[in-house]
């Protein structure tokens, strides 16, 4: 569903409206002003503290836009003296693209085979799949841990990738997708013209269900660039390090260096600024896919 | 022919192997491996005592255990009974004919939620700082308000985090209400308009029961996050759990145990704990909101 075209409550329309509703409305604007100004302030104020020297985020009066704007926090981050920051940033990338495509390629391959065929237990498997949703994550924490331990996997990319890419929420929103997107006539059509059934499922159900596969995409890209549990419990070296692993350790040795943390904060953060760009419909409706029915 | 008839039945077992192999190694097996490990004492790569329950036991003795129940258990409710309503407040603003740009304030609410967990502890560190803070200078003394030592007094520790939370997860939340709101038909507002409701009583008796589902999946939301918050209240208080573990959360307990103290056996059986409550919790809430009932 796309944000711009939902739609929204008619109110009977007056041409005048009383006094008591037109405070009303201004009051409810004046709100939401200021709700936004407070979402806003904590950004702006992380970016533009990133241009500060530290003795000017450590005096009176506090400013907005910096006095005496400096990129030296920047170019210290950079010249990766505390932090390898442009290898952990590129660490970073390669886990949550690699993540991305396959957890997308596993979650359209199982969505296809539950939504297009049907099968003995079909019901029952899939209701396993769902139930694996309601086991957090905690128990398995430590086994996990022994486990790559035990493969060798430790302070190795593969080890957040390949347990991140089993999902029962992205089974079962491919699922959905491929219902709504692929018609069951055009395998059958395929059928007949010879076509293998794992090519049913890469020439006809991949490229039909391209809208379910980015919501998918970005929420995925997200949690990945973003996560911070896993990666900080298999990692070992700073060399090794995601984004956020690096940042924790960035401020837990320069903690009175605000500058130049809130600059690497900043520039973990541009990534997702662009993905928000590039795929906010897609946002919307992956978070919203779960909240219609309850 | 038989042979192919028979790889024609295999074929979607084929398709959906992937998540079950991935499953059972990465999934069930840690489960079950986790559940065997609860019932030792063991210290990292050390030898394994059998202890049978003991673990559990030393769970309902453990003043640190029971603390981060308090300490997750305040923050639900912090959540539930603060952000929930205050996102509701939000979605129904926002699904107001009347209301201006509210298409871009939709978007503009939810942009915190897709910031890491780590950023926003470390933007939060700078924002609740007594003497540089934003909050103390820009917003509790222009009020005549003295400064308040958020992150340091452990009663001000919860109320930090409860605030980062609004400003995390309202907008959000009054998204899943905006969903929830415009699948209510028109009719029957429009019904109860004509037989006298004023808009107050119309939200009560019409929407607000017709919300039930979204309200459900909202506050298990709500509930579920408060147990899985780890970095944001890690990180705002160095790697640690706070004065006084003030911040001690379930996620954060379970990662120093398993993790800095490598109790292997105790951590294994902390999230068995965490499982249970949460089961519990979620049952109590289907219950509460009568999902039951329409089944």
């Amino acid at each position: 569903m796309k944000l711009g075209r939902m739609k929204s409550v008619k109110a009977p329309r007056r041409k005048v409206p009383r006094l008591s509703e037109l405070g009303l409305r201004i009051f409810v604007h004046t709100a939401l002003i200021v709700g936004a100004a407070a979402t806003a302030m904590p950004f702006l104020w992380m970016i533009s503290s990133s241009f500060k020297l530290n003795s000017e985020i450590y005096s009176y009066p506090l400013t907005l836009l910096p006095r005496h704007g400096t990129l030296s926090n920047y170019a210290r981050l950079l010249a990766g003296a505390e932090i390898p920051f442009v290898r952990q940033f590129v660490n970073s990338s390669i886990v949550a693209a690699a993540q991305t495509i396959l957890t997308l390629f596993i979650s359209s391959l199982v969505g296809f085979g539950f939504a297009m065929y049907n099968f003995k237990f079909k019901r029952a498997l899939f209701v396993f799949v769902l139930g694996t949703m309601m086991i957090p994550a905690q128990v398995t924490l430590v086994p996990l841990f022994l486990l790559m331990h035990a493969f060798r996997w430790l302070d190795t990319y593969q080890a957040i990738i390949l347990p991140g890419s089993i999902s029962a929420f992205g089974v079962f929103f491919m699922r959905q997708a491929m219902i709504s997107s692929v018609p069951a006539e055009l395998l059958d059509a395929g059928r007949i013209d010879g076509c293998s059934e794992f090519g049913l499922f890469w020439r006809i159900g991949l490229p039909l269900s391209g809208a379910g596969l980015s919501v998918l995409g970005v929420l995925t890209l997200l949690g990945s660039w973003n996560n911070y549990l896993w990666p900080v419990i298999v990692l070992r070296t700073t060399e090794k390090f995601t984004l956020p692993v690096g940042l924790a350790t960035l401020i837990g040795l320069y903690k009175q260096e605000w500058g130049m943390v809130l600059a690497g904060a900043f520039l973990a953060t541009v990534p997702i600024i662009v993905l928000f760009i590039l795929g906010r419909n897609q946002f919307i409706t992956g978070l919203t896919s779960g909240a219609v029915k309850g | 022919m038989k042979r192919s008839r028979l790889r024609a039945k295999a074929v979607p077992y084929l398709f959906i192997s992937p998540f079950f192999i991935g499953y059972a190694v990465f999934g069930i097996y840690p489960t079950l491996h986790a559940l065997y490990l609860s019932f030792f004492k063991q210290v990292g790569i050390g030898p394994k005592t059998f202890v049978g329950l003991g673990n559990y036991a030393q769970l309902l003795s453990d003043a640190r255990f029971l603390k981060s129940i308090a300490v997750t258990s305040y923050y639900a409710a912090g959540s539930v009974f603060i952000i929930v309503p205050l996102a509701l407040l939000l979605g129904v603003i926002l699904n107001t004919e009347s209301v201006r740009f509210k298409h871009f304030f939709r978007l503009f609410f939810f942009l915190p939620l897709l910031t890491s967990g780590v950023v926003v502890a470390i933007i939060f560190g700078l924002i609740f700082d007594e003497r540089y803070g934003l909050l103390n200078n820009w917003v509790l003394a222009p009020l005549g308000l003295s400064p308040v030592r958020w992150l340091l007094e452990p009663k001000w520790v919860m109320p930090s985090i409860i605030i980062l939370g609004i400003w995390r997860w309202t907008g959000v939340n009054a998204l899943y209400f905006i969903v929830g709101l415009q699948s209510i038909p028109q009719e029957l507002l429009e019904a109860a308009a004509i037989d006298g409701a004023n808009r107050l009583q119309t939200f009560w008796h019409v929407t607000l029961p017709l919300l039930r589902p979204v309200m459900l999946f909202v506050v298990v939301l709500a509930i579920i996050g408060s147990y899985n918050l780890f970095g944001e209240p890690f990180i705002l208080f160095g790697q640690g759990t706070g004065p006084s573990d003030s911040a001690l959360f379930m996620t954060v307990y379970l990662y120093l145990t398993g993790f800095r103290f490598l109790k292997f056996g105790y951590a294994s059986a902390i999230g068995y704990a965490m499982a249970v409550i949460i089961l519990i919790l979620s049952i109590l809430q289907l219950r509460f909101f009568g999902a039951f009932r329409e089944v």
